[in-house]
């Protein structure tokens, strides 16, 4: 088992700042919007070395989703960004007729998805996010677990022909990817090889995934951790491939369970492959004012939950 | 153009909207009916369009070098897809598919069928001149001095986003973009007063900090005299809006007056009462 340690927290959001800074400095297409949360979306680099690329919307999101899908008729790259709850939810009809219906090159990023954004509660907590986004046809859904891949993911999709939404979040978290690293949409990563369970986690999940590995390593169980970064298109190979090694699945992420990554998953299995399938997400709640700690705590969304789960998979398949 | 042959092309426009409403029996004639001359008047006199040496239309998306227009009240379609074969994009025989089962022309604009002409959907309204507003700043982005027209409803200026555009257009000195109101005083279900009373949308644009035109929409010498004024205008900072007066329906006496025939197909004896106002120009498709 590969053992990963980190020397340093950020919030995917930076590593966002930091994909979007580069992206200024070596794409002349890209261009950015923001509807009055530049700080939030740490786009304070990029914005102030090429101010004219940027465009501020004010607090007017729908507006803001149509400009970019327009901003494409030219040959523009636009980055719409606001809140996860703000550039879905709240434009979904926008985002479906005049982005994805209309084949628009416009790629939606996020910031503040899931419980972590913490004390602002379960108005500005979005869980439905990947659900309403990968329903939409011809849209890709990338959640990145960390600050270097979320920086590769942002510098990937602007290369990327076609609607994405690009999920990330505002607390700190461990660096445990590579900086630099090459970031395939599509591609799901293999953390770790196992052959007693498949975990398959995204976004913030993915280092709890890690801890969840090491303490079911510690009670004889070899788990298989899977980072799927891109939910779609879902690498249904690697998801197949795992499963028929494991022969058991728990899916693990910040979003409801409804509609989410382990819906995705089973899928996959109920049409090529049945086999037992958790779930680790918000079971059809909205979240509510707390730390980022203490609500992924109380809404199951930890290493502890995700060994729980585990654990019950591996009942179920030798039952 | 003369202004004469721009009548005989819109009086050709309308025969292709009543058709292509009463062969599908269904789609919106009257408001299609009402902004024939404003289209007639972009696509053959005022936009500065790219054409092959065979007089048909070259498109591309990215439209760069050309003006561009939008329709953000998509129910209109009939009168766009005339004007767009009409004007060469594609061949006036396919206005014989329209809302018919896998055609290019859907009940409303899509792109997703690669329909030339057509550069983003639109049908849920309220979006077009957000959209539009993104494309005249990709222009300007590209140092492209051509202009962006959009259409809307006045009935769709009860949509929220509408003013979240109205409030940034002028802010971002959007001045190479031309927006067009049909000011025909109806909507669905009823006189846009008693529905929802926009009162007076030229204060309120004003009050924006638009640059505010009015325009006699069923009078085509008035349509080419001020869209070639707001070109006039253009680059000086604002934005302009065109309050365009129409009567939903033009061109067919029983149409007009009302918000009844918004969205009813006629049936073939009111199809025949239609087409005998309206002079065959062009050849029917």
């Amino acid at each position: 088992m590969k053992k990963y340690t980190f020397t340093e927290k950020k919030d995917t959001r930076s590593g966002f700042g930091a994909g979007m800074q580069a992206l200024g400095q070596t794409n002349p297409n890209v261009v950015a919007l923001c509807a009055d949360l530049i700080g939030s979306l740490k786009l304070d680099a990029f914005i102030k070395e090429n101010p004219e690329r940027f465009f501020q919307t004010g607090i007017a999101e729908a507006n803001m989703i149509c400009i970019a899908a327009g901003l494409t008729i030219g040959g523009k790259i636009p980055f719409a960004t606001t809140f996860a709850n703000f550039g879905t939810g709240r434009v979904y009809d926008q985002i479906r007729q005049s982005v994805a219906y209309s084949d628009k090159n416009v790629k939606i990023a996020c910031s503040h998805a899931g419980l972590t954004l913490g004390e602002d509660g379960a108005t500005h907590q979005i869980l439905e996010d990947i659900g309403m986004m990968k329903m939409l046809p011809g849209m890709t859904v990338i959640n990145p677990c960390d600050y270097n891949q979320t920086k590769a993911a942002t510098i990937a999709v602007a290369e990327h022909v076609g609607p994405v939404y690009l999920r990330f979040g505002r607390p700190v978290v461990p660096i445990f990817t590579a900086p630099d690293q090459e970031f395939i949409i599509g591609k799901a990563w293999t953390v770790n090889e196992g052959k007693d369970v498949s975990i398959f986690a995204t976004g913030h999940l993915v280092w709890e995934a890690i801890l969840a590995g090491e303490i079911l390593a510690e009670k004889g169980i070899d788990a298989e951790i899977i980072n799927i970064h891109t939910i779609k298109p879902l690498d249904e190979e690697a998801v197949l491939a795992s499963v028929r090694k494991t022969g058991c699945a728990v899916s693990a992420e910040e979003h409801q369970i409804a509609g989410g990554l382990g819906d995705s998953i089973a899928q996959v299995l109920i049409k090529k492959h049945l086999a037992p399938l958790e779930y680790v997400g918000v079971e059809d709640s909205f979240g509510e004012s707390g730390t980022p700690a203490q609500l992924m705590e109380k809404y199951g969304l930890n290493a502890a939950s995700i060994v729980e789960k585990a654990l019950k998979a591996i009942a179920r398949k030798n039952s | 153009m003369q202004i004469t042959e721009l009548q005989g092309i819109a009086s050709q426009v309308r025969r292709d909207i009543v058709r292509q409403v009463h062969a599908c029996q269904s789609g919106h004639p009257g408001g299609s009916l009402g902004c024939a001359d404003l289209l007639v008047g972009l696509y053959f006199d005022q936009m500065k369009l790219k054409s092959n040496p065979d007089g048909t239309k070259v498109f591309d998306m990215d439209g760069i070098g050309e003006d561009l227009f939008f329709l953000s009240n998509g129910h209109i379609s009939p009168v766009f897809y005339s004007v767009l074969a009409r004007s060469g994009y594609f061949a006036a025989s396919e206005l014989a598919t329209f809302r018919k089962l896998n055609s290019r022309l859907q009940g409303h604009p899509t792109t997703h069928e690669h329909l030339e002409g057509i550069r983003i959907a639109s049908g849920s309204l309220g979006q077009g001149m957000s959209v539009a507003i993104g494309a005249a700043q990709a222009k300007k982005l590209n140092g492209d001095d051509s202009l962006v027209f959009v259409l809307m409803g006045d009935g769709e200026q009860n949509e929220g986003q509408v003013w979240e555009a109205a409030m940034y257009a002028p802010h971002h000195k959007v001045d190479n973009l031309v927006a067009v109101i049909d000011y025909n005083g109806q909507q669905i279900d009823g006189p846009t007063d008693k529905v929802m009373n926009n009162r007076d949308l030229g204060a309120k644009y004003a009050a924006f900090g638009w640059n505010i035109m009015k325009m006699n929409g069923n009078d085509m010498a008035d349509v080419v005299k001020v869209l070639a004024e707001a070109r006039e205008f253009s680059g000086n900072g604002q934005p302009t809006m065109i309050l365009m007066t129409t009567e939903m329906g033009a061109g067919v006496d029983f149409m007009m007056g009302s918000h009844k025939w918004h969205g009813v197909a006629p049936n073939d004896e009111q199809l025949a009462a239609a087409l005998a106002q309206l002079p065959e120009t062009l050849g029917d498709y």
